[in-house]
């Protein structure tokens, strides 16, 4: 599913790499917990979904290919963080939705589980 | 060659930009992709674990032809019991650290499971030393 159908549904904004808006997302993996994203094996295109807005969310989704990140219930990125994602070509998007809310919406329009 | 990077014990800002360093040159080499996320993901784990647990390290590259071997040495504490270290959910991260969203006793096992030899020596208070090797 493109990014941009990905923003109406769970009525969010992309706060960095906007221009990436046409990119595919086929699995979505959501945590809070870092050591677990870094545990993640798939060569398809991945979204986080997560409430933990850190400078290391970003650095862990670096290390392991994930190219867009979601912030649910109204978790706001720094400007560091925006800079270190644009730097990465990643995207980030911000929803006032709760993580089992935005979960249920994405997962119901058929994107795919990781595990 | 060789590449050394210095890092700071709680500097939680700058943790994982040696990681970073390392991906960009291993992309740089057209080193295949897994083995780039495999390398990094293990150190990206160690050198947290530098920030989380020590007062300052430095990590040491060594690429050769068909391998890379990154030696992570570190002034700190230490681990008195590396074996327990090593078991799954065994933490004794600070909650500053869990709320970086680690801490949950994952990192070591990680860190196995993605390198081709793992070596972890430790001296109670004086430091740690994690050698990881992966072939390309």
């Amino acid at each position: 599913m493109k990014i941009n159908k990905i923003i109406d549904l769970i009525e969010g904004k992309i706060v960095e790499g906007e221009h990436y808006s046409e990119e595919n997302i086929t699995r979505i993996f959501a945590s809070d917990l870092m050591s677990d994203v870094l545990t993640i094996k798939t060569e398809e295109p991945l979204l986080l979904i997560t409430g933990l807005s850190n400078l290391q969310t970003i650095r862990t989704c670096e290390m392991s290919d994930i190219k867009a990140i979601i912030f649910v219930r109204g978790k706001k990125s720094t400007e560091d963080m925006r800079k270190l994602a644009a730097e990465n070509d990643m995207i980030l998007i911000e929803t006032p939705f709760s993580m089992y809310r935005t979960s249920g919406i994405l997962y119901n329009a058929g994107i795919l589980p990781l595990y | 060659m060789d590449f050394e990077y210095q890092i700071e014990g709680g500097d939680f800002t700058n943790a994982g930009a040696t990681s970073s360093a390392v991906k960009k040159i291993l992309k740089q080499l057209g080193v295949n992709p897994e083995i780039i996320k495999r390398t990094v993901v293990a150190l990206y784990e160690a050198e947290v674990n530098i920030v989380a647990h020590a007062y300052r390290g430095s990590i040491i590259v060594n690429l050769e032809d068909h391998k890379i071997s990154i030696k992570l040495i570190d002034e700190g504490p230490g681990i008195e019991d590396i074996e327990k270290a090593m078991e799954q959910g065994y933490s004794t991260a600070s909650q500053k650290v869990r709320e970086m969203g680690f801490g949950a006793g994952m990192g070591f096992s990680n860190m196995k499971t993605n390198t081709d030899s793992l070596i972890v020596n430790s001296s109670p208070g004086i430091g740690t030393t994690v050698e990881i090797i992966n072939y390309f």
